[in-house]
């Protein structure tokens, strides 16, 4: 058992502003599609739109972070332990069996999060800003203009833009929970609150997570 | 905790910042509203004093003699005004799939009082010349200008009810003449409010209410506000008006549009601005017309005719407006409507005299073009005028009636109220022949609404578009409006995906503390 100091400040910041405005542009985003009614639709763009302003400034920020720290390497996939960790969620888990990927600061994820935060991070993070930057800034066909810059009507950037919108609430829901799968039931929360964490490493025998990760 | 402390801090204060500068309003209107009240609410004053001129101290006994008074001085406009769509009742227009035609009031057939041929002497009481009362009026002699119509500021020339033009003998010309000036609200009015035979029959957003409005029924031209007159926007150069309808002309051209002043850009907020492609200003602008006194949406003349005690008869609904006439049959109003909304690019088709129809669906007098890929058409707000009216059955193509008699026995139907007898007159007129069978068959007409623009905050709100259901132009369909259209498949698999890991959720959490607990059972 040894308490590590597992998420820097900035990451921790990142996390939280990430997951407010992602929070915020679900819930305004969906008010725009029609599927909710609270701020008015007039108000829900404007703020939609603000969010996600604010969101790009968090997105340049945090890719510079990732790669002056080389933290990005952490969400770099791997098949290594991939199955274990199926396994674990679902049988181990119910069994009290221990995790079967060791938590280290220098390897945070399990193989199923590095899988599933890179694919966020590659595939539905940069299809919601670009269907997002496309949407705000497109343009109908006119006459006198550029037409490369022109797209016949909203339909197939509206469409992409909610399918990952729906990816985002799936995994949003699955995300809450998963925290709850750590050592304890709010280790993983507190973890990313603080930035410290229980590394306990193998249950039985602590030492020896110590020697596996050097 | 510190540190957590000034990370939520720190991400407060970014967030905050950034809607702060977001929200600020940086961009200033192209055209600041301010600019525009000044310039309107600056009224100008005459350069002449029309009284002193000892030209007009005089009595004139026939209006032709005013006329020659104004060319005496005015020597060159008369030719302006008869050059002009007010005097000729006609232009030359290209009608897609007809080729060039002339048409204009002169020879089309509209679904209110239908047309004006063989009507002359009450129609043209609107002429703005003297004495049209049939086919043989003299459009070249100048004297037969009526310049007074237009330019009467002393508020007290009417034109004589069945006089085909002519000024009601109570006008004392003479002051009229003494009074001229720039033509105001109520010199257009006079004729533009009481088209189709009273009071907003045919327009619906132009109407005797607009003589006097608040800045509810119209910002423009309200009385209380910038009071603005109709040559305001409808401009003149050489007596050419800037403005037309689509029920008697077909091309983009010689439009008025709002962009005159507030140009193409006229929001702070680019999303507003944007919208200015596809979406035309009267759109937004204009949540209801009817604002005061109802307009006509259907007119039946086959109910027309029926008498009582061998006499016509009139029927008016509570709010004293005509429901029954026998000399024109039934009528729907209605008030405070919102429009209805086409594609509109600009021009429009018609119904020329002697086109063949189709009885059995609606006849479109005038069908407005536009789609949502045509780069030059708005979305526009528009009033849909329906009638059942009178044709043809075995020429299958509509009559023109000839309603007003001027004298006994010339088929007139409102004298006469024999169908017969009234197509018969009438098509002789217009040169057509009249098979002796009608019957009455149901049409439409789209009419442009433009007027009645509200105030800023009574503006039509992005929700009452941007919504599921039953929004204003749920009517357009075929392109994609957040808020209203969605992909059926990404919203199955959406919800799908999202009950599917809910439900999983729950099971494994479920499943979780069923099996801790029995641990702990079996621990204890």
């Amino acid at each position: 058992m040894k308490r590590e100091y597992v998420y820097k400040g900035f990451e921790r910041f990142w996390h939280w502003m990430q997951a407010l405005l992602i929070i915020f542009l679900g819930f305004t985003g969906f008010e725009i599609h029609g599927s909710i009614h609270f701020f008015g639709f007039e108000q829900a763009v404007k703020l939609h739109n603000v969010a996600a302003m604010t969101f790009l400034v968090l997105i340049v920020f945090a890719i510079f972070w990732h790669v002056t720290t080389g933290e990005w390497r952490q969400y770099l996939p791997t098949r290594k332990n991939l199955r274990a960790q199926m396994e674990y969620y679902i049988f181990g888990i119910f069994r009290n069996a221990p995790h079967p990927t060791k938590k280290t600061v220098l390897s945070k994820l399990n193989p199923l999060q590095k899988l599933v935060y890179a694919g966020l991070k590659v595939i539905v993070i940069p299809l919601m800003v670009s269907s997002g930057l496309v949407y705000m800034f497109y343009r109908y066909p006119q006459r006198y203009e550029v037409i490369s810059l022109n797209i016949a009507g909203l339909k197939v950037v509206a469409t992409l833009h909610t399918l990952g919108a729906f990816l985002l609430v799936t995994f949003f829901i699955a995300h809450i929970y998963l925290i709850t799968t750590g050592s304890t039931i709010t280790s993983n929360l507190k973890a990313m609150l603080t930035g410290y964490e229980d590394l306990t490493g193998d249950e039985q025998s602590p030492s020896k997570k110590s020697n596996e990760s050097h | 905790m510190k540190k957590t402390i000034i990370s939520v801090g720190l991400g407060v204060l970014v967030l905050s910042l950034t809607v702060m500068l977001t929200l600020t309003d940086h961009g200033t209107p192209t055209t600041p509203l301010s600019t525009l009240r000044m310039k309107y609410r600056q009224k100008e004053t005459p350069s002449v004093d029309h009284m002193q001129f000892t030209q007009l101290k005089k009595h004139f006994s026939t209006p032709q003699e005013v006329t020659s008074a104004c060319i005496a001085c005015h020597n060159e406009r008369h030719k302006e005004v008869m050059q002009s769509s007010h005097w000729n009742w006609e232009r030359q227009e290209y009608v897609e799939g007809k080729g060039i035609r002339t048409l204009g009031k002169k020879n089309i057939l509209n679904n209110f009082c239908i047309g004006i041929s063989g009507n002359e002497q009450s129609c043209n009481k609107c002429h703005i010349g003297y004495g049209w009362g049939d086919e043989k009026f003299d459009f070249k002699n100048p004297l037969n200008v009526d310049c007074l119509a237009c330019h009467d500021n002393s508020n007290t020339y009417i034109k004589a009810v069945g006089g085909a033009g002519m000024p009601d003998a109570s006008v004392n010309l003479t002051n009229v003449a003494q009074h001229v000036g720039k033509p105001m609200r109520v010199n257009c009015g006079t004729c533009h409010f009481f088209g189709g035979g009273g009071n907003n029959v045919k327009h619906g957003d132009l109407e005797k209410a607009l003589f006097d409005p608040t800045r509810d029924v119209d910002v423009h031209m309200a009385s209380d506000g910038e009071d603005m007159q109709c040559v305001d926007c409808h401009t003149a150069r050489k007596h050419q008006m800037l403005g037309k309808m689509y029920s008697v002309s077909s091309m983009n051209r010689n439009r008025v549009e709002c962009e005159q002043c507030h140009t193409a850009l006229p929001h702070s907020d680019d999303i507003l601005n944007k919208h200015t492609l596809k979406v035309a200003c009267q759109t937004c602008h204009i949540p209801e017309y009817a604002k005061v006194n109802p307009t006509k949406l259907y007119w039946d003349w086959s109910t027309a005719g029926k008498l009582k005690n061998g006499q016509p008869y009139e029927e008016m609904d509570s709010n004293g407006t005509d429901v029954y006439m026998s000399i024109k049959g039934s009528f729907v109003w209605g008030k405070n409507l919102k429009p209805d909304y086409i594609w509109f690019n600009g021009t429009a088709s018609h119904y020329l005299i002697g086109d063949t129809i189709d009885p059995s669906k609606p006849v479109k007098i005038n069908a407005l073009y536009g789609n949502y890929d045509d780069p030059d058409s708005k979305i526009v707000p528009v009033k849909i005028h329906r009638a059942n009216q009178i044709y043809d059955t075995q020429y299958k193509y509509l009559i023109q009636p000839k309603t007003v008699s001027t004298k006994e026995g010339d088929g007139g139907y409102w004298k006469e109220f024999d169908w017969n007898r009234a197509s018969e007159e009438g098509m002789k007129i217009i040169d057509l022949p009249y098979s002796g069978k009608y019957g009455f068959v149901e049409t439409e007409m789209t009419w442009p609404v433009n007027h009645m623009i509200s105030p800023k905050n009574k503006t039509v709100p992005c929700a009452d578009c941007h919504k599921r259901n039953n929004g204003r132009i749920a009517s357009l369909t075929g392109f994609y409006i957040p808020g209203r259209d969605y992909t059926s498949w990404v919203e199955y698999l959406g919800t799908g995906l999202i009950l599917v890991t809910f439900a999983g959720v729950l099971i494994h959490g479920g499943v979780r503390i069923a099996a801790s607990r029995k641990q702990k059972e079996k621990s204890t």
